[in-house]
């Protein structure tokens, strides 16, 4: 039965993204949980960066097919209450990290299968900050506990998926409130309908197999657990072999689509988003999906993302072609050094009772 | 030694990293979590150990018995 998950989730986001590049998006950039939520942040005008804004489908698809697949396997939950502004901050935080190196660690592993080699410099930083998380989590580190939502108030659970259904029919309509890129990788992308079955497929089948690129590493060191990890692999292995096949393989640091070269940057970018997702409990992509199973904590964390978009295109802190701004390297300094603060201080004891 | 551990509520991995390090000083621990991602976590550590592990079903709750061979 795993198997059979293992070549669902892994053929469908690896196939998926490079078809999805064939059908117009830009280069390696089929999925992207950070890229993606920040040309919807332009989108809606949270930032105003011409060339970046488009409602991309794919995020919406995500969030309406885990949510589907949530209510359909009873796994869907009205839940939140943990710390939710730290959340949103480090959701911000996040976002800053992977706008730095341009992608969160999905798509870092998509890069590599395009042949884009920062791809590696980024997931080395990603897995270092992934044990930074872990040092703190071990250390007692803990945003605290999450209570069950009762009651009406439990509606809140259903604002992503009806923000997500709302804004797909927004950008189907092609509505006046959203910003539409006439250039630039905004204007880049495959037919709506595409977009959002491919979303509605991989938002299922992340739901289902709980996948999440941190996740995989620390099952991995901690419980030699594999199952994350080989659909990682088989996403891997099914782009570069699709992008083989369409000729979109070019092995190399240089003139890769959306990349820099700036290494240092590259690693810290990724690095920030490694401590944030270990100390969030789940890198960018899980955080969307679990914001659909009723999550509010990542909902908020999802906000605090959108808001980490508006953030960096507005006083220049995003990477970009041309390599990083010195903004956006402080900022990812002093971003690294917040997350070191939280994970410090947001420690707790627990009480394990002793019964006999 | 008996020991229990409430982990509902919290978030991935931290039941997990709270189950383990509770067994490093008891043999029989019982853990209460809400969370299916946890519930499948500590199961695959438990194999992992070859400790004996039995999950109930309680309402969007499970009670995870682990006990050392």
């Amino acid at each position: 039965m795993s198997w059979v998950w293992i070549l669902t989730a892994g053929l469908s986001f690896g196939l998926g993204a490079v078809l999805l590049v064939q059908a117009g998006n830009p280069g390696n950039y089929g999925f992207c949980a950070a890229c993606q939520l920040r040309d919807i942040a332009g989108s809606l005008g949270i930032h105003k960066v011409a060339t970046l804004q488009y409602a991309r489908p794919e995020i919406f698809g995500w969030i309406i097919g885990a949510f589907a697949m949530s209510k359909v396997s009873g796994e869907f939950r009205p839940r939140g209450g943990s710390a939710p502004l730290i959340r949103f901050f480090l959701g911000a935080l996040m976002m800053l990290g992977a706008l730095v190196f341009l992608g969160c660690p999905l798509r870092a592993l998509l890069r590599l299968a395009g042949g884009d080699l920062n791809g590696l410099t980024a997931l080395a930083g990603f897995l270092a900050g992934i044990g930074t998380g872990i040092f703190f989590l071990k250390n007692g580190f803990s945003l605290g506990r999450a209570r069950t939502i009762e009651g009406s108030a439990a509606v809140s659970s259903y604002l992503p998926v009806i923000a997500a259904v709302l804004l797909t029919a927004a950008v189907a309509a092609g509505a006046g409130f959203l910003y539409f890129s006439k250039q630039g990788p905004g204007a880049q992308h495959a037919p709506i309908l595409v977009s959002l079955v491919a979303g509605l497929i991989t938002g299922a089948v992340a739901l289902k197999t709980r996948m999440c690129l941190s996740g995989g590493f620390r099952d991995f060191f901690l419980v030699r657990d594999t199952f994350l990890l080989k659909i990682y692999g088989l996403i891997f292995l099914s782009a570069m072999v699709a992008n083989f096949f369409f000729g979109t393989f070019k092995l190399g640091f240089t003139g890769q689509p959306l990349a820099h070269t700036m290494h240092l940057w590259n690693f810290l970018g990724l690095y920030l988003v490694g401590v944030s997702a270990t100390l969030l409990g789940g890198c960018p992509l899980r955080q969307l999906i679990m914001a659909a199973d009723g999550n509010t904590d990542a909902g908020v964390c999802v906000l605090g993302m959108l808001a980490g978009a508006g953030v960096a295109h507005t006083i220049n802190l995003a990477g970009s072609g041309a390599g990083v701004p010195v903004n956006g390297q402080i900022a990812v300094g002093v971003g690294i050094a917040i997350t070191f603060a939280i994970g410090w201080l947001f420690r707790e004891k627990v009480l394990v009772e002793a019964t006999a | 030694m008996k020991k229990n551990l409430d982990m509902r509520g919290y978030s991935c991995p931290i039941p997990l990293l709270r189950t383990r390090d509770a067994l490093a000083n008891c043999d029989d621990l019982t853990v209460l979590i809400d969370e299916p991602a946890a519930r499948e976590n500590i199961l695959k550590f438990a194999a992992s150990q070859n400790y004996k592990a039995e999950c109930s079903d309680g309402k969007g709750e499970w009670t995870l018995h682990i006990v050392k061979p």
